[in-house]
């Protein structure tokens, strides 16, 4: 069970990933980052605390909950719902660019939830796509725009990303799953 | 946060058969549905491909109107039969009905029906999900939760809450539903009303029984008025409205001997004059608008949480 | 005409008749019908012998005084002949039925129906139990007179109460010229009003309307006042309430001739059980309803101490499509003859309650007593009807086993210590308990 990114590295790759938003948007202006529940929401924070030093500028910064928008969710024949989180986006997205965070990037169908749920709150002028971790296995045509690590993985292993907000220290791990599908 | 992740049954029958998790969970997840309501798009496609029975054999606009939106919200397919006259109507039963409704593979039933346990009767016939929306004089479980929501968000907590309830206790499923909600969350309940109208075993249910509004009222954080319903004013239950009035009314005099920070609660529609004084009715210790609003909530996050029960 | 061959004896089981003081073991012969001898270790000619199993005991034919067999009218729900084989098989040999048919049971020639069909079926006797009032309206008095010479062994308007102290105490001044007792189904109108299960904690949570113990007691102290004032025979058909136990206990101490009956139902469930399963369980819905703890306890206690003379079963078949309805819309009743015997056993006899001779009392003396018909108790020269009990035997309900037309009984799947073995009436094994071991003996090969 190797642990493939350590805090320090976690840390570094968030600054990097900074500095590629305002080199690519040419600033903070009209940026706001809105991270998936639940790991994203930190790491979103994370950004904008990362975006202000970098840039000296605010970047609001909201929460999304796509359990409602999940295209597995009524395939269940047997088991809960996922609980469901709130939701809050404090800001008008129309007009502005998103920066949608997520801590791993897999199939690609929590991001096309998302993206379905953002698009009920309004217009952006763009999305753009933030992973601490790109594992592959794409089942969608999404790509991330800034990516932590690209992690090469099988779909027998697990990612476990640990968020010092959420679980107490930040490292991201890879396990195999016996007999996981 | 909440221990429970599900609910245990597929139907949602009373209160009676939550557990004090799962209510959490049910008022947790409506407050995540809450925010929904506050979007330019108020809809979700959690539902989607879902088929969701209204069946009410009473009429019940606010309620009705209610479980629509919640399920338009969750972007179900939804079919409202409303069955007109009350339950003594001859002709098709209930089972009967609910064998025609089975046969459109219906995932919800929610029923409003005029005998109490008829959503049990239908329970042990369809394959569906059912949601009680108010049987008889038993239980009207929805109202209790969007009841319970409204207090938590004006006073954080249930726990320790000091909610009277007045009026008609003996045949109001409010209050049923109610007081078992209060008692599970540690509320501290005192209900009020005429002494022909309390119902045997309440105090068993560990809530203070009176028929002294001024006894029920002093201290309270929360009083919550129950509509008295026109039948029940004459006859042999109650001499007349004036005196109701006089005895059990809400007003602010009375209002005065509550917690200063007192909600008043409705479930509506409100008779003004008669169990409630228009002040009262309209003045800064309402959030009867507020129970409305929630009421959208409460029943989106039974509709949820009961859907992804299906066939377990 | 006595051929050897009608002959048989029971031989070696024990037999209990408290009227006869009996009870040990003894040989009884049965010839042509009736009981030739009893004794130990009578001769056997050419009889044929039946070696009553050990543990099986022989009891003078029981007898419930309560029973709804529905023909005419609501065949649908029984008929004269589905209700006296069902009697049967639960172990009766003889059963008086309420007169609440279609039409009533108000004129001799509806007593004559009945007691003709029930020739033709030849199952249980039939004790035909007229109306007090014509349509059981509360109105007019019936021919009692003609009734009683057409067959009727008590009055009664048994689904509602005699309607007026006026009309009960004259019916009680007129039955009381032939001896014959009135029936009453007690129940103050006001007080009971809509509702449908017994007015307490449960309903109020069940969110049912109430019917008090007291509308039970109230009319039922109106008819003891009228009883003692009148000198007539009065009995308290199934009696609920513990209140309405102490009113009964009353007049029975000032010497009124004030007798009363409890149903199974009222001595093994209570209200409790309206809350299991998905609750509402119709099956549980009779009137007067399932009480408390403290009445069902006030039950058992009458059933201890003598108070109770009489135990019937209210039998009150319905189809299952008037029973798959709302609670407040089924109607009220269950089915009690096939469960009844085990149910005693088990929950009285087993229970240390009561001992088995008192039951047959309770199940056979008594009510032929009150009723004044043959019957309870074995005797030399009358029709050989006799019961004989496993009480041992365990028993598993099946409602949908159940010989009775209707299915509305609350007992399925219970597990009970206690069975009929087998049935005899005039003499004839009409019943062997396919379920209870060598019970087959009984039946001629
Ligand atoms: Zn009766």
């Amino acid at each position: 069970m190797p642990i493939v990114m350590d805090a320090d590295r976690v840390g570094r790759s968030l600054t990097r990933i900074a500095h590629e938003i305002l080199e690519r948007n040419r600033g903070a202006d009209n940026l706001a980052l809105i991270g998936i529940r639940a790991r994203g929401v930190p790491l979103a924070e994370r950004l904008a605390a990362n975006l202000k030093t970098a840039g000296g500028q605010d970047v609001p910064t909201g929460s999304l909950d796509i359990t409602l928008y999940r295209d597995d969710l009524m395939k269940h024949q047997v088991g809960p719902q996922p609980i469901l989180r709130c939701t809050d986006i404090p800001f008008s997205i129309d007009g502005r660019t998103i920066l949608l965070v997520d801590d791993v990037l897999y199939t690609g169908r929590t991001i096309r939830a998302a993206l379905d749920a953002l698009i009920d709150f309004g217009r952006p002028n763009a999305i753009q796509l933030v992973v601490l971790v790109d594992r592959g296995h794409r089942e969608l045509p999404i790509r991330a725009d800034y990516v932590g690590r690209n992690v090469p993985t099988s779909r027998q292993q697990s990612v476990q990303v640990r968020l010092l907000e959420i679980d107490g220290r930040d490292e991201v791990e890879v396990d195999e799953v016996e007999g996981a599908s | 946060m909440t221990a429970a992740t599900k609910l245990r049954s597929r139907h949602l029958l009373g209160i009676a058969e939550l557990d004090p998790d799962e209510i959490e969970l049910i008022l947790d997840t409506a407050v995540a549905m809450k925010e929904i309501g506050t979007r330019t798009i108020k809809k979700v496609p959690a539902l989607r491909g879902r088929t969701v029975v209204n069946l009410f054999f009473e009429a019940s606009t606010r309620t009705r109107l209610s479980f629509e939106l919640a399920e338009k919200r969750l972007s179900a397919d939804t079919m409202g039969i409303t069955v007109a006259g009350s339950s003594v109507t001859k002709g098709e039963t209930l089972a009967d009905t609910a064998r025609t409704l089975e046969a459109m593979s219906p995932d919800l039933i929610v029923i409003r029906h005029a005998a109490s346990g008829s959503p049990h009767l239908l329970s042990t016939i369809c394959k569906a999900g059912i949601v009680n929306a108010g049987d008889g004089t038993h239980e009207h479980p929805t109202q209790a939760l969007l009841d319970a929501l409204t207090m938590r968000e004006r006073k954080g907590r249930l726990a320790g809450l000091k909610v009277a309830i007045v009026g008609d206790l003996l045949h109001s499923r409010v209050l049923r539903s109610n007081v078992l909600l209060l008692t599970k969350m540690g509320a501290e309940v005192r209900a009020c009303g005429p002494a022909t109208l309390i119902p045997l075993g309440l105090k068993a249910l560990g809530v203070h029984v009176t028929t002294s509004i001024d006894e029920a009222v002093k201290d309270a954080d929360v009083v919550m008025m129950l509509r008295v319903q026109h039948e029940r004013m004459h006859g042999l239950f109650l001499p007349s409205l004036r005196e109701y009035f006089s005895l059990f009314g809400l007003t602010p005099a009375r209002l005065e001997h509550a917690a200063s920070n007192v909600i008043v609660m409705h479930p509506g529609p409100m008779n003004r004059g008669v169990e409630i004084d228009s002040a009262v009715a309209d003045g800064p210790w309402s959030v009867i608008l507020d129970q409305v609003a929630n009421g959208v909530a409460v029943r989106m996050a039974v509709l949820y949480l009961l859907a992804g029960e299906e066939l377990t | 005409m006595a051929h050897a061959t009608d002959a048989y004896v029971l031989k070696g089981g024990r037999v209990v008749d408290p009227r006869a003081g009996r009870d040990g073991h003894f040989d009884i012969r049965i010839e042509n019908g009736l009981v030739a001898a009893i004794g130990k270790d009578l001769p056997l000619d050419d009889a044929r012998v039946v070696e009553v199993p050990a543990g099986f005991v022989s009891t003078p034919g029981l007898i419930d005084m309560h029973v709804h067999l529905r023909e005419p009218g609501q065949e649908h729900k029984e008929t004269i002949a589905t209700g006296t084989w069902s009697a049967v098989v639960g172990g009766f040999t003889g059963v008086a039925c309420m007169p609440n048919t279609d039409p009533v049971n108000d004129s001799a020639s509806v007593t004559q129906f009945i007691l003709k069909r029930a020739a033709e079926a030849g199952f249980a006797r039939v004790y035909p139990i007229g109306a007090v009032s014509l349509g059981s309206m509360g109105d007019q008095m019936t021919e009692m007179g003609d009734l009683r010479a057409a067959g009727c062994v008590a009055f009664t308007d048994d689904g509602k109460p005699v309607a007026t102290a006026l009309l009960m105490r004259r019916a009680l001044e007129y039955a009381g010229m032939f001896d014959v007792p009135i029936i009453e189904h007690c129940e103050d109108p006001s007080l009971k009003g809509d509702g449908v299960a017994h007015e307490g904690a449960v309903a109020a949570m069940l969110g049912l309307r109430g019917i008090p113990g007291v509308a039970e007691s109230i009319m039922a102290e109106r008819d003891i006042s009228l009883a003692e004032v009148t000198g007539g025979r009065i009995h308290v058909a199934h009696m609920s309430a513990r209140q309405t136990m102490r009113a009964v206990r009353d007049g029975k101490s000032r010497g009124v001739r004030v007798t009363c009956e409890v149903a199974p139902h009222h001595f093994t469930l209570t209200d409790e059980a309206l809350k299991d399963g998905a609750g509402y369980n119709t099956n549980l819905k009779m009137n007067p309803p399932l009480r408390e703890e403290a009445d069902r306890l006030a039950m058992i206690e009458g059933l201890r101490d003598g108070s109770v003379d009489i135990i019937s079963t209210d039998h009150a078949p319905h189809h299952a499509d008037e029973k798959a309805l709302e609670f407040d819309r089924a109607p009220f009743g269950i089915v009690g003859l096939e469960t009844c015997v085990p149910l005693c056993l088990d929950r009285l006899v087993h229970a240390g309650v009561i001992s088995l001779s008192r039951l047959v009392e309770l199940l056979s003396s008594n009510p032929a007593s009150l009723l004044k018909i043959p019957g309870g108790t074995i005797a030399v020269g009358a029709p050989a009807d006799l019961t004989v009990l496993a009480p041992d035997a365990p028993v598993t309900v099946r409602t949908a086993a159940l010989v009775s037309k209707s299915k509305n009984s609350p007992f399925d799947a219970w597990q009970l210590r206690g069975a009929t073995a087998a049935t005899i009436v005039g003499g004839r094994v009409l019943y062997a308990n396919p379920a209870v071991a060598d019970a087959a003996r009984f039946v001629a090969t």
